[in-house]
């Protein structure tokens, strides 16, 4: 393999309306690597995402996947060249089983074919999604919404994942069922990039991060590093 | 004396399910457009009409019979619908969520007019050998047309539901009417399912215009009656439900020809509605609905 990163986002603009959301952002993500992005709410994480993900095109600036230009494509074609997003709120769609949201999660053609493969891969990592198969979407508890989101996310065959506050509004024992999820998508050699209020979660869990701060990267480097940084630790730890 | 009035019911009851059937089948289409877009497509009874006028020129020119013409109003009346979501009203909903409203409103007045022009404003009919034709249940005799029309109700909910439920396409058509973003993520392309999704009601529209001809004489203003009368269908059966909006016709068109036996025809429809403002005010979400 060559020395090109997986995912490569220089120098991207994006704006909601008249108003810029991020600037001039720079990111690299490594193939097997877990990359957290850190910062306030309303720094632009979830933009960030939802700009790889083509859900918002950048005005300026340019996103690489394995060395193709995505930053023009729609979702559905990102989707296809191995990006899975799984947005903030898990959005599952409520008035569907949890079975139709999985089958959905493999809707893109280059999935549809290993639909059956996936399906007992995610029901091995999620077994309560098995037995949940044919309750609708909304009746499950919060904690097993973001598995079957995850679950989801992974129906499509991603080699890139985008997970967005995975832990938010969920008890923290549920949380660290879902972590261990995720140790466990790493394993399969998915890489992942993920958004996580809780800074000291983030910095265990992944191997560099990126801290944001009013749409812009002020700082990235590997965790181990990142946690000795004085600005880190006043403005997260507070010590 | 009880059982008598009872036999004298089973007329209105029969003909009020029959009836329901036709409702039902011009409302299918509009159910489904208004669950998955949010859009009250008010051009819905227009383009029904459309259809009941394409049967007609193809019966009164080459002779065809219009359960026949189906063959090709079916798929002419997708072709319309997939092409005026993608390239009307999809630019439409870039804007805002009136906008399509009002261009499908616009679409009304244009099939309107037109039909007028080509048509004229006489009443038309689609009469066949067998639109007169009646046959006996017990004592009632039962007009063909009307059987005719809950029968391709029933097949048309039927196959929707199916559709809808089973297909992967009909899943994403579920999944975009529930999180258009969401949809986005899973790889579904909603500007080409809405496009589908349009394309199919206007399916159903032409199925439902030809049904509508056989059953009673049309002319270029029915279609707005036929609109609120499936609107009013929509109201009791329920939002996005198929088997609602066909429980629903069945509803309507026993509150009709009910309040016909017991008021008197000329206050048939009065109790119809009247039907659909009670359950607005007790049930919006409809009688079906979830």
């Amino acid at each position: 393999m060559s020395q090109k990163p997986l995912l490569k986002v220089s120098h991207i603009d994006t704006f909601y309306g008249s108003i810029q959301a991020l600037w001039n952002v720079s990111l690299e993500v490594e193939a097997q690597e877990i990359v957290a992005l850190i910062g306030a709410n309303g720094s632009g994480k979830s933009t960030l995402l939802d700009t790889i993900s083509g859900l918002i095109r950048p005005a300026k600036g340019g996103i690489e996947f394995e060395g193709e230009n995505i930053s023009t494509l729609n979702p559905f074609q990102i989707v296809a060249l191995g990006i899975s997003h799984v947005p903030e709120g898990r959005r599952v769609f409520p008035n569907l089983s949890v079975l139709d949201n999985l089958i959905l999660g493999s809707y893109n053609r280059a999935s549809r074919p290993k639909k059956e493969q996936n399906l007992s891969i995610v029901y091995e990592l999620f077994p309560v999604l098995e037995e949940r198969k044919n309750q609708l979407a909304k009746t499950l508890s919060g904690g097993e919404q973001q598995m079957l989101a995850l679950g989801r996310g992974l129906m499509s065959n991603p080699k890139l994942m985008l997970l967005d506050e995975m832990s938010l509004g969920l008890a923290p024992i549920v949380i660290n069922n879902v972590y261990k999820a995720l140790r466990k998508i790493r394993e399969k050699g998915i890489t992942l990039l993920f958004v996580e209020q809780n800074v000291r979660r983030s910095l265990e869990e992944a191997d560099r991060a990126c801290i944001m701060e009013a749409g812009r990267v002020v700082l990235s480097g590997d965790v181990a590093d990142l946690r000795e940084e004085e600005e880190v630790k006043k403005a997260y730890f507070g010590i | 004396m009880f059982l008598e009035l009872f036999a004298d019911l089973s007329t209105p009851i029969m003909m009020g399910i029959l009836l329901g059937g036709l409702y039902a089948l011009i409302a299918l289409g509009l159910s489904l457009v208004f669950g998955v877009m949010k859009l009250i497509n008010v051009a819905h009874g227009d383009l029904v009409l459309f259809s009941s006028y394409f049967a007609y020129a193809a019966m009164t020119t080459v002779g065809m019979d219009p359960v026949v013409s189906l063959v090709i109003g079916v798929p002419l009346l997708f072709a319309i619908g997939f092409a005026m979501q993608k390239y009307l009203l999809s630019r439409a909903f870039a804007i805002s969520m009136e906008a399509p409203l009002i261009i499908a409103f616009g679409v009304s007045l244009i099939l309107q007019n037109f039909q007028q022009i080509v048509w004229s404003p006489m009443s038309r009919g689609l009469t066949t050998s067998y639109t007169l034709a009646s046959f006996g249940v017990g004592s009632i005799r039962v007009p063909l047309a009307y059987l005719l029309d809950f029968i391709a109700a029933l097949v048309v909910m039927f196959f929707l539901r199916e559709f809808l439920n089973r297909t992967y396409l009909g899943k994403a058509i579920h999944a975009a009417s529930q999180d258009r973003r969401a949809a986005q993520l899973m790889g579904i392309n909603t500007d080409r399912v809405y496009a589908f999704a349009f394309a199919i009601s206007m399916a159903t529209a032409a199925l439902a215009g030809v049904f509508l001809g056989l059953t009673f004489p049309f002319t270029p203003q029915s279609g707005v009656s036929f609109l609120i009368l499936a609107f009013g269908v929509v109201i009791i059966g329920g939002l996005g439900s198929m088997l609602g909006t066909f429980l629903g016709g069945m509803v309507l068109g026993l509150a009709q020809t009910l309040g016909g036996y017991f008021l008197g025809a000329a206050a048939q429809m009065l109790f119809a509605y009247a039907i659909v403002l009670f359950v607005l005010a007790v049930r919006p979400q409809g009688l079906f609905g979830r």
